[in-house]
């Protein structure tokens, strides 16, 4: 049986993602410990929390005193040990399968037997993930979208040995945190990279076909669908580099020639052009100029 | 920049109505000339002759020299998903050798009508359909394989993307028979398997009625 979640445990809250998913927790009125190996990436997550809920109070979102009790509740750690008085963690560790799977056999060992583990994880299997550990049953796909404090959407994916009451047990949690979680199979990209790694994809070889500028391209998109940004600039924001590795992970699973990364992604990023935290990918960014415009 | 422009029944773009339609000038005024559904004649003393495309290549009009095509001729649609209101996005087409003067031409009609402009090749789909076609049919072979509800892959990509609607449901307001009439094409011209329509579409198309091709 799955108990009431009281104490939530975060790994990799040193990361944007990590931090922003503690905040979810604790805001909800979970008692939320915060790992990381990073002392120094703990702290500058906990300024950033503390920020965070500075601007909540300015905004009357809260009270200061609910702000105080919130920051009371949240605890970090460099010791791995200190999870074991979780109920729930979540893990939003490095992208990697040995990273998640060796993880979750630590944890299996410091953690009571009835500790649900989530996976934050975007393009990783879940039933691969939770055979890292004793308790596959208890592993379930818990992935939130950046930034985790601001967006709603939860995408929760059961692996094939995932309980109906863990399902149940983390749907459940989402929900008192105020999130909105749906539910998709453990298939590579859940829904929304599964939508938007090969429709990003398209989008570089219509312009390595010579269809049209990046420009012209995010033009279109934004104005014909009224999407919020172009493919191109979102790729530029996401790294170029990133978009090789997400490319990586699921060509191989699913064989769809869309997902494939194409040649002009490759060489871009062997050029260094890695999008903005470069200065240039599609686009340039010193002095607000776009590359192709 | 005037134009004028010459009409045979309704046009996508410009629905009767739209103010495009009203700020035309008479032909002795115009530097451009725009056909809504009327044949194309060629007047080399325009700025422009622009031509209202459907889903086909601007070059089944002007004829094509491996590469050397392009005069004052361009094709242009206004992006509209099945019977929506008309986007703002206007998508002018080009060939090879199109002059830039011609494209400016054309650019600033559209533009001083408040419009958006994307200039884009003489290629199948153009920019929005080549990108958006296999999303649909990704989308809708999802929901067969049961990775979420339409419901619930709409939603993620409102709340995750940002998106004003989701896939499914835009392809579904845009007709399905629609949408596989144009994978259909782009398959054919392009080969790539994401462009094969999908199943829903599919069914769709061959549900339509005994004057359907499908």
């Amino acid at each position: 049986m799955t108990g009431t979640i009281r104490t939530v445990g975060v790994c990799g809250a040193g990361g944007t993602m990590g931090a922003g998913i503690a905040i979810v927790a604790a805001r909800a009125g979970y008692r939320t410990i915060s790992f990381d190996r990073s002392a120094e990436a703990l702290a500058r997550a906990r300024k950033q929390t503390e920020a965070f809920f500075a601007k909540s109070v300015e905004r009357q979102k809260l009270s200061a005193e609910e702000r105080d009790v919130i920051l009371a509740s949240m605890q970090s750690s460099t010791e791995l040990a200190d999870l074991g008085a979780c109920d729930l963690v979540i893990e939003a560790v490095f992208e990697a399968l040995s990273v998640k799977q060796e993880l979750l056999g630590d944890l299996d060992t410091i953690c009571p037997p009835q500790t649900i583990f989530a996976s934050n994880t975007s393009t990783l299997s879940i039933t691969e993930i939770a055979s890292g550990c004793k308790r596959p049953d208890k592993v379930v796909g818990m992935h939130f979208c950046l930034p985790a404090q601001l967006m709603k959407l939860i995408e929760m994916s059961p692996g094939i040995l995932t309980s109906d009451e863990t399902m149940q047990a983390a749907w459940d949690f989402t929900e008192r945190c105020g999130q909105i979680p749906v539910k998709t199979q453990d298939k590579p990209g859940f829904i929304l990279n599964a939508l938007l790694v090969p429709f990003n994809n398209d989008a570089i070889r219509a312009v390595e076909a010579g269809v049209a500028s990046p420009a012209d391209i995010d033009r279109a998109i934004k104005a014909g669908l009224g999407y919020r940004m172009g493919p191109l600039e979102l790729i530029d924001l996401i790294g170029l580099d990133t978009q090789v590795r997400l490319s990586e992970a699921f060509y191989p699973i699913t064989l769809d020639q869309r997902a494939a990364a194409p040649p002009l992604l490759r060489r871009m990023t062997s050029a260094g052009l890695l999008g903005r935290k470069a200065g240039r990918g599609f686009f340039t960014y010193d002095g607000n100029a776009m590359f192709g415009a | 920049m005037r134009y004028a422009i010459q009409q045979a029944g309704e046009s996508r773009s410009f629905p009767t109505g739209d103010a495009f339609l009203a700020n035309a000038v008479a032909p002795e005024a115009a530097e451009v000339m725009i056909h809504l559904g009327t044949p194309l004649r060629a007047d080399d003393a325009r700025a422009a002759i622009l031509l209202e495309l459907g889903e086909e290549c601007l070059g089944v009009h002007t004829g094509e020299t491996l590469g050397g095509e392009g005069s004052n001729i361009l094709g242009f649609c206004r992006y509209r998903n099945g019977a929506d209101t008309p986007s703002d996005l206007v998508e002018i087409v080009r060939q090879k050798a199109t002059p830039e003067t011609a494209i400016a031409a054309a650019r600033a009609v559209f533009e001083s009508a408040g419009l958006q402009v994307a200039i884009c090749d003489d290629q199948a789909g153009r920019i929005i359909d080549r990108l958006v076609r296999p999303k649909y049919n990704a989308a809708l072979r999802f929901l067969d394989e049961g990775l979420a509800t339409q419901q619930d892959m709409d939603l993620t990509c409102r709340l995750g993307l940002g998106y004003r609607d989701g896939p499914i449901e835009r392809v579904v307001r845009g007709g399905l028979a629609e949408h596989y009439d144009i994978s259909k094409a782009l398959f054919e011209i392009y080969g790539s398997q994401g462009y094969a329509p999908a199943r829903r579409a599919t069914v769709a198309a061959r549900r339509r009625g005994p004057a359907s091709n499908a």
